[in-house]
C-alpha cells in the first residue's frame, strides 16, 4: 500500500502528460478539419512514404555507425583504470552540457565550404562539398547520439563479473573465445538499450536535417513540424504512423533481446 | 486508495482554479496604482529592437515607463499565429499579423475595434498607411512596418546584377541558390514567372507554380528562412530571395554582397498591430501600441529591423543612409509594380502549403 501511495504523483503525471496527449493525437489523427471521423489524414500520410523510408534509413545507418564506434570504445573503457574510466566518461558527457542546436551550428561551421574540413582536404588536393547532403545529416546524428550508445553498453560491461572471465580462461578459452562466449552475450542488454536510445530519437528528430541537409533532406520530424502549424490532423496521423513504426521496432528489439539472453 | 486519488484531484482542481482567479485578478486590476496589470504581446520572432546593436530594449522601456508587465511571446508564420488564436486558450492582447491574415481574421470576426482615443501617437502614421485595403475603414489596425521582397547576391559568384527572379533558375549557379522556405513567398515568385498574379490564385495556378519550383529544385542548395543570414554572410551561397529589410542587415556583414529588385516587382507586405477579440487587457494593449508609435521608439525598431516604418515622426531620428536606402524605403515607382497578398480560399491555401512541402520531400 505504501509503495502505491508513493507512485500516485507519477501516475497522475503520466496521465496528464503522456496518456491524455496520446489520446488527443489518436483522436485528431482520425478526424478531418470539420471534426468528424475520417481516414483522410492517413490517406494523405501515404503521400509521404518516401520521407518515412528515408528517415528510417538515416536512423538505421546512424544507429549502425554508432554501434560500430561505441562498442569497442565501451569495451576499451572498461579495461582502463577506474580513475581513467571516470575521466573518459566525463569527457564523453561534456559536449552534452551544451545545447544540441549549438552543436549542430558548430558542425555547419566545420563542414561548410572553405571551412576547416574543406581546407584540410583541399591541402591534400581533394575538393568537394561536405555539407548539405545526407552524409552530413548522418554525421550530425552520429555525433549527437553516440554518448547514448556508449553509456548503456559501458554500464552493462563494467558490471560483468570478473570471475566469469577468469573461469572461462581457466577452462582454456583464448581471448577471442572469452569475448565471444562471455563478454558479448552478457553485454547484449546494453546493446539493446543503446540501439533503442539512438534509433528512436534519430528516427523522429528534426532540425538536424534542416541545418545539415540539402534540398531534399527532409526527415519525417521536419514534415510533422511543418504540418503541425497548418494541419494538426495530418500532423497527428503522421506522428501516429511514426509511433507505430517505433513501437514495432521496440517489440522486435525486445524479442531479440530475450532470445539472446536465454541462449 | 480511492480517497487519496480524489483528494489529490481536488487539490489539483483547487490549485488550478485559484491560479486562474489570481490570473484574472491581476489582469483586471489595472486600476490600482502600483499594479498596472499586464499585456500579452504576440509578435514575430526578433521583430522589435531588443537592446542589441546599441539600440534600446523597447519592451523594457515600455515596462519602465508605464509599469505594465509585458508577456512577450513570438511566432514564425502568420499561420502559426492563426492556429494559436483559433485553437489554443492562450490569451493575447496585441498581435502583429500581415495584411492577408488581417483579412482572414476580420472575415472570421476575430479582431476588436481599436479605441484610437487611447493611441494619440496614431497622428504620426502617414496617411498612406492608414485605411489600407485590408482595413478600409481603419478601425482595426495600426500599421507597424512594411517592406518588399528582393534578391541578395554575391558579386564574386554572380556576374551581373540580376534583373528578374529568373536569376534563381540560372543553371550556372547550380548548388549555390538558396530558395525561401515559406510556401507563400516561394510560390509567389514562381507564379510571377508563370505570369500568374500571386495575390489570389486557384489550385491550377498552384500546380503551375509547383512545376516551376520543381524545375528549380535540382539547382537549389537548400530551402531556408533565417539560415539565409549565415549562408550569405559566410559566402556559402550565390543568390537568395528574401525580405528587403533583412537583406540590408545581411549586407552590413559581407562587403561582397549586393541586392537586386526584379523588374516585375515583388511582394509588398504590411504588418499591423491588432487587438484580438479574446483580449483581456484592452487598455494596456492600446498603451503598448501607442508606445510603439512614439517617434523615437518607432525609429529604434526601424533601425533594428531596417523595414520601412509608416511613422513620419520616426524619420527625423533616422540616419540619412537608412532614409535613403532603397531596401528600407523602396521607391514609389517600384512599389507601384508590387503586388500584395490577399486572403486565399483556405482549401487552396492548404493545397499550396502541401504542394510546397511535397516539392521538398519528393523527387521529380
Amino acid at each position: 500500500m505504501k509503495s502505491k501511495k508513493l507512485s500516485i504523483p507519477y501516475i497522475i503525471w503520466m496521465l496528464i502528460f503522456t496518456m491524455i496527449p496520446l489520446v488527443m493525437i489518436f483522436i485528431s489523427a482520425f478526424t478531418n478539419k470539420n471534426g468528424s471521423f475520417s481516414l483522410e489524414p492517413f490517406q494523405k500520410a501515404f503521400e509521404h512514404t518516401g520521407v518515412f523510408t528515408k528517415s528510417l534509413w538515416i536512423a538505421f545507418i546512424s544507429t549502425l555507425i554508432c554501434l560500430v564506434l561505441a562498442y569497442p570504445l565501451a569495451y576499451m573503457i572498461t579495461k582502463m583504470k577506474r580513475s581513467t574510466q571516470r575521466t573518459v566518461i566525463m569527457l564523453m558527457m561534456i559536449p552534452m552540457w551544451m545545447n544540441f542546436l549549438l552543436r549542430i551550428y558548430a558542425w555547419i561551421i566545420l563542414l561548410q565550404d572553405n571551412g576547416p574540413v574543406d581546407q584540410v582536404m583541399s591541402f591534400f588536393g581533394i575538393h568537394g562539398h561536405y555539407i548539405n547532403n545526407t552524409g552530413a545529416v548522418i554525421v550530425g546524428m552520429v555525433y549527437e547520439y553516440l554518448p547514448f550508445m556508449v553509456l548503456p553498453i559501458y554500464t552493462v560491461m563494467s558490471k560483468i563479473d570478473g570471475g566469469l572471465i577468469e573461469a572461462a580462461q581457466d577452462l582454456g578459452s583464448n581471448g577471442f573465445d572469452v569475448f565471444r562466449r562471455i563478454v558479448f552475450p552478457l553485454s547484449i542488454p546494453g546493446i539493446i538499450s543503446g540501439i533503442t536510445m539512438v534509433f528512436v530519437p534519430s528516427a523522429s528528430t528534426f532540425l538536424v536535417a534542416q541545418y545539415l541537409g540539402g534540398n531534399d533532406d527532409k526527415m519525417i520530424g521536419d514534415v510533422i513540424e511543418s504540418y503541425f502549424m497548418t494541419d494538426q490532423n495530418m500532423a497527428s496521423a503522421l506522428s501516429l504512423v511514426l509511433m507505430v513504426f517505433i513501437f514495432v521496432f521496440l517489440v522486435i528489439m525486445n524479442l531479440f533481446g530475450d532470445e539472446e539472453a536465454i541462449a | 486508495m480511492k480517497k487519496i486519488i480524489s483528494f489529490v484531484l481536488c487539490a489539483v482542481l483547487i490549485c488550478t482554479s485559484a491560479a486562474l482567479f489570481a490570473g484574472c485578478g491581476s489582469g483586471s486590476g489595472s486600476g490600482s496604482s502600483e499594479n498596472k496589470g499586464e499585456v500579452n504581446v504576440y509578435n514575430w520572432g526578433d521583430y522589435v529592437a531588443n537592446g542589441m546593436d546599441g539600440l534600446k530594449d523597447v519592451v523594457a522601456e515600455f515596462e519602465k515607463e508605464t509599469g505594465i508587465k509585458v508577456n512577450y511571446t513570438t511566432y514564425d508564420t502568420n499561420e502559426e499565429l492563426y492556429n494559436m488564436l483559433k485553437n489554443s486558450n492562450a490569451e493575447y492582447d496585441v498581435i502583429v499579423p500581415s495584411e492577408y491574415m488581417v483579412t482572414k481574421l476580420l472575415s472570421e470576426d476575430m479582431l476588436m475595434e481599436i479605441n484610437f482615443d487611447n493611441i494619440p501617437n496614431y497622428k504620426y502614421i502617414n496617411d498612406r498607411y492608414k485605411k489600407l485595403p485590408f482595413d478600409p475603414e481603419g478601425k482595426y489596425t495600426v500599421c507597424y512596418d512594411w517592406g518588399v521582397t528582393a534578391m541578395i547576391y554575391d558579386k564574386t559568384k554572380v556576374d551581373k546584377k540580376p534583373t528578374s527572379w529568373e536569376a534563381l533558375w540560372d543553371p550556372k549557379l547550380k548548388g549555390q541558390i538558396l530558395m525561401i522556405n515559406n510556401s507563400r513567398d516561394a510560390m509567389g515568385i514562381a507564379m510571377q514567372l508563370c505570369g500568374i498574379n500571386p495575390s489570389n490564385f486557384t489550385k491550377a495556378d498552384v500546380d503551375k507554380a509547383a512545376a516551376k519550383l520543381r524545375e528549380q529544385k535540382p539547382l537549389v542548395k537548400k530551402y531556408v528562412m533565417d539560415q539565409v543570414f549565415t549562408e550569405m554572410e559566410g559566402s556559402q551561397a550565390a543568390i537568395a530571395p528574401y525580405y528587403a529589410g533583412d537583406i540590408s542587415v545581411i549586407m552590413e556583414n559581407n562587403k561582397n554582397l549586393d541586392y537586386a529588385f526584379p523588374e516585375s516587382g515583388s511582394n509588398l507586405f504590411y504588418d499591423s498591430f491588432c487587438i484580438p477579440k479574446t483580449c483581456k487587457n484592452k487598455e494596456n494593449a492600446e498603451a503598448f501600441i501607442n508606445f510603439m508609435n512614439k517617434p523615437e521608439i518607432a525609429a529604434e525598431n526601424c533601425k533594428y529591423l531596417l523595414y520601412g516604418t509608416p511613422n513620419d515622426g520616426a524619420l527625423e531620428y533616422l540616419d540619412e543612409d537608412i532614409k535613403n536606402s532603397e531596401l528600407t524605403f523602396p521607391s514609389d515607382e517600384y512599389i507601384k509594380k508590387c503586388y500584395t497578398f490577399s486572403d486565399v480560399d483556405p482549401e487552396v491555401y492548404a493545397y499550396m502549403q502541401e504542394e510546397f512541402l511535397k516539392i521538398q520531400t519528393t523527387n521529380n
